[in-house]
């Protein structure tokens, strides 16, 4: 029902949550519009399964953050919907409609999905600028035939280039332009990469842990950038650890745990749910469960770390 | 290993994946591991191992020794009579002229838009210039019209490129240099065998006059000798003017094209496959295929390269194996990888500082300690100590950007 978006100003959150208010809060619950649809995707290292995700669609328009404990498999489940690794045999995945399972990495970024990565990928001996002008798509000098004909280029370049600055300015990069991408800090890289891949213009942007080591005032215009992102009508999927960060400004969470997607709802709901809190404990304990006087251990853990990020988000 | 900062995290294993149990973490890419050695040493992160009062004196030694190698050119070149020194400026100054030096300068050229620009390990570059005067040669001995045999020439190299290139590019770096390595040394056996004696005239080779003709006849120079200063060479055959204006002008012609390439967003392209692969798949960009451009592109340069290099000589197999390949990555190093003069000013240092070696040796030390064949060969040892100060001192090379050092990618 793909009217059923088009309907409605995803920029409005009353919007949004009228959209996804009629979505069963479940795994593999079905999107009233979405963006990517992946089936029986698996991925086996060795002999741990990284990623078995039976069915999981991700709707169109809107943030949606997928979580999960450590070693859960986001990564990997990101690298393979990317083309940058390959799942068993027997998987299949459509972008906006599109049969995406046998293309390679760079033509799903040209479909229009476009990733960063977990560990930064900034191209540490080339400049600020030069990293995000080789994101722009469809560049006629990038061809090694007309490339040594500057005047078939040079408009083309030029409007590239004020793209380029513009979007540095937005990610508070503007100032190092000339500076090579490797003197820049981790969280500055991390900036450098997500600004690098909207120079694509992707219809829908996955961030691997965006904010990890960026400090907290420019979470906060960064989480406004993506929100804006939202509202010029992209797509976000992106992974992050803290829950505030989830809790404000996701549409709808993904729940990942050992492979498996276990619990999808709104950011309010899904936290309460009894698979995640057992996803999230079950992580750090791998301990005799029926043990009683573990669990109570394990309650009164939970409870103090919960409480401490309460308080870390308030400083 | 302090050096290996590989990363060998989850985040891509989609190389991981293809050779999952063998490879991780053997294979430490030889590139990055040479970057982090020359980083490590010469770069700001190697501070404690070289102080900076040592990498400044011999800063002065190099500065000392470049314009100790000019002075006595230049004081050949308008015939002030000292001795000794001035017939070694003499030698410096032919071979810094000899169209070999030219021919060298063009395979480096090459390979720095392998290595340089686009960080493949070729280790086969005298395979491709062997290809290269192959073709030109056999196709005008042949009777092939000029044009068509240099067309000829350039054709097999640019397969050659591709056919190693399809099963190679896909995998890590280091697979390129073993099969580019053994390539080389392939298409060398299959030249010196005795089989095809009929074309490739075997270990002999093809003499030089069997194909020189063409391009000699094109010379407008006339005949007859000609001097400037301390240079005298007759205007047009083999060891002419001629050939060193043709071997020059495509030096200068490559050095131009290179120049508008790598300033170009292609050239911007190819130093971001250097960088990280990844990074540049994840923008949409097809690596395999601009990794295969930049392959055949400097294999073409390799073979214009092979067709100067035995224009003045001869095609003889052994002439261009390892050691030719060799000599070019030393005066890529020398000059400055991804510099658009680097090539050219590497190649004919390394040619020169090694005659201006020997001739101080051979003259200065008696000949009962070090006669003129040994003093040849301690020119070689020389060459080969100061390529390795220069990785430490000077890991950028001559012409290159300091400021690269200091992030290894
Ligand atoms: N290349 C690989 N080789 C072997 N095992 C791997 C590889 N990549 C991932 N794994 C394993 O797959 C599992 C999932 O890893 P993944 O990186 O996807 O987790 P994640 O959810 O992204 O975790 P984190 O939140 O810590 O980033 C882990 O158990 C990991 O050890
Ligand atoms: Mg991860």
């Amino acid at each position: 029902m793909p009217e059923s978006t088009t309907n409605l100003d995803l920029s409005q959150k009353s919007a949004r949550v009228e959209l996804m208010s009629g979505v069963a809060e479940e795994p593999g619950s079905a999107k009233p519009d979405p963006m990517l649809t992946v089936d029986n995707i698996t991925r086996h290292f060795g002999g741990i399964t990284a990623v078995d995700v039976t069915h999981l669609e991700v709707q169109r328009g809107i943030i949606t953050a997928l979580i999960g404990p450590n070693g859960a498999g986001k990564t990997t489940f990101f690298n393979l919907i990317t083309g940058f690794d390959k799942p068993s045999p027997g998987a299949s995945w459509t972008f906006d409609g599109q049969g995406i399972s046998k293309t390679s990495a760079s033509r799903v970024a040209r479909a229009g999905m476009v990733r960063t990565f977990q560990l930064t990928k900034a191209l540490n001996r080339m400049t600020v600028l030069d990293n995000m002008m080789l994101g722009a798509p469809g560049q006629r000098g990038e061809r090694l035939l007309s490339s040594w004909l500057q005047p078939l280029w040079s408009r083309q370049e030029k409007d590239i280039e004020d793209k380029a600055l513009s979007l540095l300015e937005r990610f508070k990069l503007l100032e190092k332009k000339d500076d090579f991408a490797g003197s820049l800090s981790g969280g500055q890289r991390k900036l450098l990469e997500m600004a690098r891949a909207l120079m694509t213009d992707p219809k829908m942007i996955m961030l691997d842990e965006p904010m990890a080591g960026v400090n907290p005032a420019l979470t906060q215009s960064l989480l406004g950038h993506v929100e804006s992102l939202r509202d010029e009508g992209m797509t976000v999927l992106f992974v992050e650890h803290d829950m505030h960060v989830v809790r404000h400004i996701s549409d709808w969470v993904v729940v990942m745990a050992e492979g498996k997607v276990v619990a999808e709802g709104t950011a309010k709901n899904v936290m309460a749910q009894q698979a995640v809190v057992d996803a999230y404990l079950g992580a750090h304990h791998d301990t005799d469960l029926g043990d009683d006087a573990l669990l109570e251990d394990e309650n009164f853990a939970a409870i103090e770390a919960e409480a401490q990020q309460e308080s870390e988000g308030r400083s | 290993m302090v050096f290996n900062r590989k990363k060998t995290e989850t985040d891509t294993p989609a190389a991981v994946a293809e050779d999952e149990v063998a490879a991780q973490g053997v294979t430490a890419d030889i590139s990055e591991t040479a970057a982090a050695v020359t980083a490590a040493a010469g770069g700001e992160a190697g501070g404690p191992l070289l102080s900076s009062r040592t990498r400044e004196m011999f800063g002065y030694v190099a500065w000392g020794l470049g314009a100790l190698i000019v002075l006595i050119m230049l004081l050949a070149f308008v015939g002030v009579d000292l001795g000794w020194p001035t017939r070694v400026g003499d030698n410096m100054l032919d071979q810094a002229l000899d169209p070999q030096t030219a021919a060298v300068a063009v395979a480096v050229i090459g390979l720095n838009i392998h290595f340089g620009y686009t960080g493949l390990l070729n280790m086969g570059q005298a395979g491709f210039m062997l290809l290269g005067a192959y073709g030109f040669a056999i196709s005008i001995v042949e009777g092939v019209p000029l044009l068509f045999a240099v067309v000829i020439g350039l054709l097999a190299s640019a397969l050659f490129a591709v056919v190693l290139g399809v099963p190679t590019l896909k995998l890590r770096g280091d697979y390129l240099a073993i099969v580019t390595i053994s390539a080389a040394e392939i298409v060398r056996y299959v030249g010196r065998a005795t089989t095809f004696n009929e074309h490739t005239g075997g270990p002999q080779g093809i003499e030089g006059q069997d194909f020189r003709g063409p391009v000699t006849d094109l010379s407008f120079f006339g005949t007859g000798n000609f001097d400037i200063g301390s240079l005298d060479y007759i205007l047009t055959g083999a060891n002419s003017w001629w050939m060193r204006a043709v071997a020059w002008a495509v030096v200068l012609l490559s050095v131009g094209v290179v120049y508008l390439l790598v300033r170009s967003p292609w050239g911007r392209l190819l130093r971001g496959v250097r960088e990280d692969e990844d990074a540049i798949r994840s923008l949409g960009k097809n690596v395999f295929a601009i990794k295969m451009q930049a392959l055949v592109l400097g294999g073409l340069f390799g073979a214009v390269a092979g067709m100067l290099f035995v224009l003045p000589s001869s095609v003889v197999p052994d002439s261009m194996g390892r050691t030719l390949t060799f000599y070019c990555w030393t005066a890529l190093l020398l000059g400055g990888a991804a510099t658009v003069f680097g090539p050219v000013l590497g190649s004919i240092l390394f040619f020169v500082v090694r005659i201006l070696v020997t001739g101080i040796a051979d003259n200065t030390v008696p000949d009962s300690v070090l006669n003129t064949q040994q003093a040849g060969q301690f020119g070689w040892i020389v060459i080969g100590v100061s390529l390795m100060l220069l990785v430490i001192f000077r890991p950028q090379g001559v012409l290159g950007d300091k400021r690269e050092l200091r992030f290894n990618a």
